[in-house]
């Protein structure tokens, strides 16, 4: 993430005059100041994919407002009732004019071309953060309508929370039970789809403690507004206390309490599973657990017609 | 087998009384308007004049007017989606998840699909013969026959409000969400069918038009001589002949994934649910340009007329529509950024995206040329064009910004992503479909709208636009998705009832456009079009009387050099009179009406019904009876009525009487 920075730095130093001064009537910069949004990261993705957000409007804001001052400068100067301004109806193509239009938006994109270029290699979800801290694996299973969190290593899983270490990578992989959704944390990073049969990777890292909102971006049925999670930062050591308080309390998530975890609920409470079959995940992602069935076996009278959500 | 197969009392929501409310008053609507035309023995003009009509002016009014109704019913449901997140700020609101579902996938597909569609439709239906100098275009049944199977996807849509239920899966119906595992109902049937079968009418619709402009234009009316609009016309519908098809044979692999138990996008079975976002996207983005780009091309006829100037760089103008035309299909891919295809694939379609910005700042630049030292006149279709113009930029710019693949990590299906596409097609396209409407309006009707109502309808719809829009940025920025019926983050609570007022403000916009309509009908004898030119045109339709006579063009205009008319009324201003002589008139053949379209329609609707609750004998009824359509349109034996040239004469000199004083008198 560094790389893309110091790379990116240069350009916001040169906007950030610009910036400032439109930030008194940008609405987007109004919302930047409020709490809880992708302007208030509290990790490196966020962080890098703020710049980008901000250097990519000064730019664009650059050639925006004066073209929206001259459009209006223009209707009205030029109005029928004015009678100073000149006339000339022959002016139909001018060859400069012709160079100037098509080069000043060429170039505008040229820049903006380099910056996306570089920043989808720097900042692809899948590439893996650079740290001097062991990355934790977490993995990651969407289901009809909540988010399941198993971490590997430790032998525990949780629903609707991901519990993360300060400070340190996520290796996350990725997958759902069900339909389509999307992992996202607004003030986390970036966010990617997760996919019945497949395997996605995306690390991310919170840097300071406390308790982020997560949901699915990706619409996913009727529950879907109960599917948000929490991502819940905690010092690395109060983690590793966590972890040990968990393991062997509490249910147990086998293949029979994943079959029924894959009926359709949502606004789950988040709660934690002190032991996990091993390779859960891996039989997830192969299909040798079967993917949810839907809302037909909800009791639903007639879901051939008009299924309603099962309360 | 039943005999209604899956049809019963239970498809009735007489659990939900919204919708069972909503559809009773459609039905009394209809039923009430269909009663009055009885009633006042209108039937034979409305059937013989309008339902069998196949000249494209008609043609394209009842596609407008299609737009029009549908714009409320898509409206209702904005309405009702802003008021719902308004008041479901840590409570379920006014609406179950079922129908909230149902009402945001509706609200998109009916603005989309008929609304957009048909209004960009039926102006150029309407226009672009006018322009090219033309009595008709190439295949004038088969443009009744378009009209009328979008009318079918229509109805079907709306049918799904009181017999069953309507997709609730999003406008464009992701699988395996939309599969029959996840989407049981008959929701996204009713989707697929209605969108297949009006599917079928824009496809025709798309090669009657581009075979019209490539093979009928007027004597002398190059390539490099065709107004604006029907060159973003001709791009347009290029741009349909090549995307639609993929759209239909999208929707029949997910058909036949629920009908016939196929695994083209299945979870199960080796389906892969990512080739269809790519092929639905493969036409869905093209679909963003089959709308945009007619806008575009009315915005050039606006802004030039109202600056009473030339198009600033024409040729230029060409290049950057053909260019759109043909990078709209490099794009698809930033639909799906998220979806994990790595910094190179990313990259190279991220940039290829932007690319498409240059030729659209080309554009926004050339009107503004075009008004530079031009005579500003600000009626309602130039303050609808320049209110695009400030507009637009802004949702350029946050396009551009979602095509940078990190910005969109984060911004993805986000309501940011939601205010922006509206930023975009409100402006781009509503706006011009809106000043159109204002603009050939008394070429349609032969007399203007009255221009207090427009004013007042525009400074509604703007104001609205930015504060339902405008909120919805700050929200996407706070992490709000889009499609939430209910949530309990209070931040965005405020935001989502500033957003609530903007809708309402909108809704005056509608009821001034309501008026304005009203009160120009009943002031029409006040505000008549006298010859046929009250915006001081520059292209061939201005030429014509208003509203223009079934065949057009008494004679076909001899076309030599760019805007014809212009060139013919300063001659005529010159010497205050027509300096054209009066032609030899002569007998002309037009296509006889034919009710082909409406019956073909019926059977088209009677299919989809049939296919979407499993009827199947019904199927089998309405195949034949289409096909039986078919043959009996094929085998008639008289195709063309005849005008006397006695008739023909009338209405031309008539016109040209008029004309000839207007002249003298200076109004011209």
């Amino acid at each position: 993430m560094g790389a893309i920075t110091s790379r990116l730095r240069r350009a916001r130093n040169r906007s950030a005059a610009l910036l400032r001064a439109l930030a008194v009537v940008s609405p987007i910069a109004i919302a930047g100041c409020r709490y809880d949004s992708v302007f208030t990261p509290v990790g490196p993705v966020g962080d890098a994919e703020r710049i980008i957000i901000l250097d990519s409007v000064a730019i664009m804001l650059a050639i925006v407002v004066p073209t929206i001052l001259a459009t209006v400068a223009v209707a009205w100067w030029f109005r029928a009732s004015n009678r100073r301004a000149k006339r000339d109806p022959n002016f139909v193509y001018s060859g400069r004019i012709e160079l100037v239009v098509w080069s000043i938006p060429a170039l505008t994109i040229l820049f903006l071309g380099g910056l996306t270029w570089i920043s989808s290699h720097d900042l692809d979800p899948a590439k893996p953060l650079k740290s001097a801290v062991q990355p934790l694996d977490v993995q990651v299973v969407a289901m009809d309508w909540k988010w399941l969190f198993i971490y590997p290593d430790q032998g525990v899983a949780t629903i609707n929370q991901l519990v993360a270490p300060v400070g340190t990578p996520l290796r996350m992989h990725l997958t759902s039970a069900t339909v389509m959704n999307t992992l996202f944390a607004p003030e986390v990073g970036s966010q990617i789809y997760v996919m019945n049969g497949m395997n996605g990777t995306m690390w991310w890292q919170v840097d300071r403690p406390g308790s982020y909102l997560g949901h699915s971006n990706m619409f996913s049925g009727d529950g879907f507004p109960g599917m948000s999670f929490e991502v819940k930062a905690i010092p690395p050591a109060q983690f590793a206390a966590w972890v040990g308080s968990t393991r062997g309390q509490g249910p147990v998530l086998d293949e029979a309490a994943y079959r029924q975890l894959l009926k359709q609920s949502s606004d789950l409470k988040p709660y934690a599973y002190g032991s996990v079959t091993p390779g859960l995940y891996d039989d997830i992602v192969r299909q040798k657990l079967p993917p949810g069935t839907g809302p037909v076996e909800a009791g639903n009278k007639n879901p051939f017609v008009r299924p309603v959500r099962s309360p | 087998m039943k005999l209604l197969g899956k049809l019963d009392w239970s498809a009735v929501p007489f659990d939900q009384p919204i919708p069972l409310a909503a559809g009773g008053l459609v039905i009394v609507v209809i039923l009430g308007v269909v009663a009055l035309i009885v009633a006042k023995g209108w039937l034979p003009y409305v059937w013989n004049e309008w339902i069998c009509s196949v000249d494209h002016k008609r043609i394209g009014v009842m596609y407008c007017t299609l737009a029009m109704v549908m714009l409320i019913r898509g409206f209702i449901d904005a309405l009702m989606m802003r008021t719902q997140q308004s008041v479901a700020f840590q409570s379920p609101g006014y609406l179950p998840p079922e129908h909230y579902d149902q009402i945001f996938s509706a609200h998109g597909t009916i603005m989309i699909f008929f609304v957009a569609m048909p209004f960009v439709i039926g102006l150029i239906n309407f226009v672009v013969p006018l322009q090219l100098g033309i009595r008709d275009v190439a295949f004038p049944t088969l443009n009744s026959v378009a009209l009328w199977l979008t009318a079918s996807g229509v109805l079907l849509v709306n049918m799904s409000l009181v017999v069953g239920e309507f997709s609730r899966v999003g406008w464009l119906p992701y699988p395996p969400l939309s599969e029959l595992t996840y989407s049981p109902g008959v929701g996204v049937d009713y989707y697929c069918w209605g969108l297949q079968i009006s599917g079928i009418g824009t496809l025709a619709g798309g090669i009657n038009i581009v075979t019209t402009i490539l093979k009928m234009r007027a004597p002398g009316l190059s390539y490099t001589r065709m107004p604006m609009f029907c060159w973003t016309a001709l791009a347009s519908n290029l741009l349909i002949i090549a995307a639609f098809p993929v759209l239909t044979a999208t929707l029949a692999m997910l058909l036949l994934d629920r009908y016939l138990g196929f695994h083209f996008f299945t979870n199960t079975a080796g389906g892969n649910q990512m080739m269809f976002m790519n092929l639905i996207w493969i036409w869905g983005h093209p679909e963003v340009y089959i709308l945009i780009l007619p806008a575009f091309g009315i915005y050039s006829e606006v802004v030039s007329t109202f600056s009473s100037k030339p198009l600033f760089g024409y040729r230029s103008m060409i290049v950057a529509t053909m260019a759109i035309c043909i990078i709209s299909f490099l794009v698809w891919l930033h639909h799906f950024f998220t979806m994990g295809p790595g910094g190179d694939v990313n990259g190279f379609f991220g940039i290829a995206s932007m690319v498409i910005a240059v030729p659209t700042g080309v554009k926004i630049f050339n009107w503004l040329f075009t008004m530079y030292g031009g005579t500003v006149r600000f009626s309602v279709p130039m303050m609808w064009s320049i209110a695009f113009m400030i507009t637009f930029v802004i949702g350029g710019m946050t396009g551009v910004m979602l095509a940078i693949p990190p910005a969109d990590f984060i911004l993805h299906n986000s309501l940011f992503l939601v205010a922006h596409f509206h930023n975009v097609i409100i402006p781009g396209v509503l706006f011009a479909a809106f000043a159109g409407y204002e603009y050939w309006f008394p070429k349609a009707f032969g007399f203007t709208l009255d221009e207090r109502w427009g004013k007042a309808a525009f400074w509604f719809w703007v104001i609205g636009f930015y504060l339902a829009f405008t909120p919805l940025y700050i929200m996407g920025l706070e992490g709000m998705p889009r499609r939430m019926q209910s949530y309990d983050v209070p931040q965005w609570h405020m935001w989502a009832n500033i957003a609530t007022v903007g809708a309402l403000s909108i809704l005056c916009g509608i009821l001034c456009m309501v008026a304005q309509l009203v009160v120009s009908i009943r002031t029409r004898d006040q505000r008549r079009d006298e010859y046929g030119d009250p915006w001081d045109g520059r292209s061939l339709e201005w030429i014509l009387p208003s509203p223009p006579p079934e065949f057009n063009f008494a004679v076909m205009p001899n076309v030599t050099g760019e805007e014809p008319y212009w060139g013919l009324k300063e001659a005529a201003r010159e010497h205050q009179r027509i300096t054209r002589p009066v032609p030899e008139y002569e007998d002309l053949e037009m296509p006889r009406n034919s009710p082909t379209g409406f019956v073909c329609a019926f059977f088209a609707v009677m299919m989809g019904f049939a296919l979407i609750w499993h009827i199947w004998w019904l199927l089998i009824v309405g195949f034949i009876g289409a096909y039986a359509t078919l043959v009996v349109f094929s085998w008639r034996d008289i195709r063309e009525r005849i005008i006397p040239k006695e008739e023909v004469a009338r209405i031309d000199l008539e016109n040209r009487a008029k004309r000839n004083l207007a002249l003298q008198e200076g109004r011209i």
